[in-house]
């Protein structure tokens, strides 16, 4: 099985957009999982709403809504290109933004539940022996959630590899620039004699996700094996 | 060491109301379950604020509620000991010992780890993790980690209840030299005669949230 270069080009694009969609969004994802985990806020029923609506909405919309935003012409991307130089829509960067959007409710989730199980009063007892509330969560609940946020990662890794929609729609199909793996597949059924190179991407699609899927395995078990090792 | 408590907090289907001036050197808070007591030590360790009412430990107002004062229970230098050991399972037992040095100074010449673990017994325990440890071992751990951290005012919620007789009657006497050691003013919560007349000089008696008797 031999790979064409723009085949090569949308596989590592893929897997950078994925990466980088990921550990960016990581430190957001922990601190609104915290906050629907252990707050009460005024909002908080908004906040939920809002961090899950990619996952219900058409991808097709959040991609637009993104454009729209996001976009040179849209309030924020004209005020990052203005103040920053960073311009979002139809560069790579912008699909790590739309992929990091439609992972982060999975992401979310996974680190909230694992936040949840977390004890409340071995948090107490932190705070009765001089730990204050940020310390606590630095000491005991982060480090106790630590499963459910590598699970969340690599749940919203393997999403941002495959998502599709929202990216299309946000930063078109440009090869070397926003080609990944699944828009690559998409041109290829829209062509003649795409059928060998759509073959080709798709089995790299399913060994990218399933060394995802053991590797989250691997991390499981070695946790509930040793302990965190702290 | 004086702690006065004077609150009135709704709980549930029932009313705590206290006004108390404790001075011994251990008070027991006793009474029937339901009655009150670990309400009460919440309230003093900063962990539940109180509808209406003072805290005032040694002068230091800990929780004032017509003044909105209220400090929070990370920064009011206590130590707790709670039934269920409460230790975290993420840490070995030196970790666990050591976790209250890491945000308080420890004070010259007063509470020294090494002679914690050693009248506690649980040198040979250090290396292992919470999850490998027996219903005594882990309880004798809370009370040293509780102490190590060299709090003013130690707070104890049933700390033997959990176990069964013989290693209650293996840990009180470590409790009593702890006691005898270090004269750390205690509040001790139990409704086991026992060890209320072997560790207290000072018994106060709750029943459905109101104080029944005090000796």
């Amino acid at each position: 099985m031999t790979f064409t270069d723009a085949e090569i080009t949308a596989i590592l694009l893929s897997l950078r957009i994925a990466l980088v969609a990921t550990l960016a969004s990581i430190p957001f994802a922990i601190a609104v999982a915290w906050l629907l985990a252990r707050r009460d806020f005024w909002g908080k029923a908004v906040l939920n709403g809002l961090v899950h609506l990619p996952l219900v909405l058409p991808p097709v919309v959040t991609g637009y809504l993104l454009l729209i935003t996001f976009g040179r012409r849209g309030p924020v991307g004209e005020m990052l290109e203005a103040c920053c130089g960073v311009v979002l829509s139809f560069r790579w960067t912008g699909a790590a933004l739309a992929a990091a959007i439609m992972a982060f409710p999975l992401t979310v989730r996974a680190i909230r539940l694992s936040m949840e199980a977390v004890d409340p009063r071995t948090e107490a007892a932190a705070s009765t022996l001089g730990a204050s509330g940020f310390l606590v969560f630095l000491t005991i609940t982060l480090p106790l959630s630590i499963p459910g946020i590598l699970a969340g990662a690599i749940l919203g890794f393997a999403k941002a590899l495959g998502e599709f929609g929202a990216t299309i729609t946000f930063v078109s199909n440009i090869p070397g620039e926003t080609q990944t793996i699944a828009s690559a597949i998409y041109g290829y059924t829209q062509s003649p004699g795409g059928e060998a190179g759509t073959w080709r991407l798709m089995i790299v699609s399913i060994v990218i996700a399933m060394i995802a899927l053991l590797l989250s395995e691997l991390c499981a078990r070695r946790i509930s094996r040793r302990g965190l090792d702290l | 060491m004086t702690t006065e408590v004077s609150v009135r907090h709704r709980q549930g289907s029932f009313i705590i109301e206290a006004d108390l001036r404790l001075e011994g050197l251990v008070t027991a808070l006793s009474g029937p379950s339901g009655a009150g007591k670990t309400s009460l030590l919440n309230i003093i360790a900063g962990l539940v604020r109180p509808d209406e009412g003072r805290v005032v430990f040694n002068g230091e107002v800990w929780c004032d509620t017509s003044a909105g004062v209220f400090v929070p229970a990370h920064k009011r230098r206590i130590g707790y000991v709670f039934q269920e050991g409460r230790l975290f399972p993420h840490f070995n037992v030196r970790r666990n010992l050591m976790y209250g040095r890491w945000f308080r100074k420890a004070r010259e010449g007063r509470i020294a780890p090494q002679e914690v673990i050693e009248l506690l017994g649980i040198g040979h325990l250090l290396e292992r993790r919470p999850g490998n440890l027996s219903g005594g071992e882990a309880q004798r751990v809370a009370i040293g980690r509780a102490l190590i951290s060299d709090p003013d005012l130690l707070l104890m919620d049933e700390p033997l209840a959990s176990l069964d007789a013989a290693r209650r009657a293996e840990i009180l006497p470590h409790i009593e030299k702890l006691r005898d050691r270090f004269h750390l003013p205690t509040i001790y919560v139990s409704h086991m005669r026992e060890e209320i007349e072997r560790l207290a000089n000072e018994i106060v008696t709750l029943d459905a949230g109101k104080v029944i008797g005090k000796i």
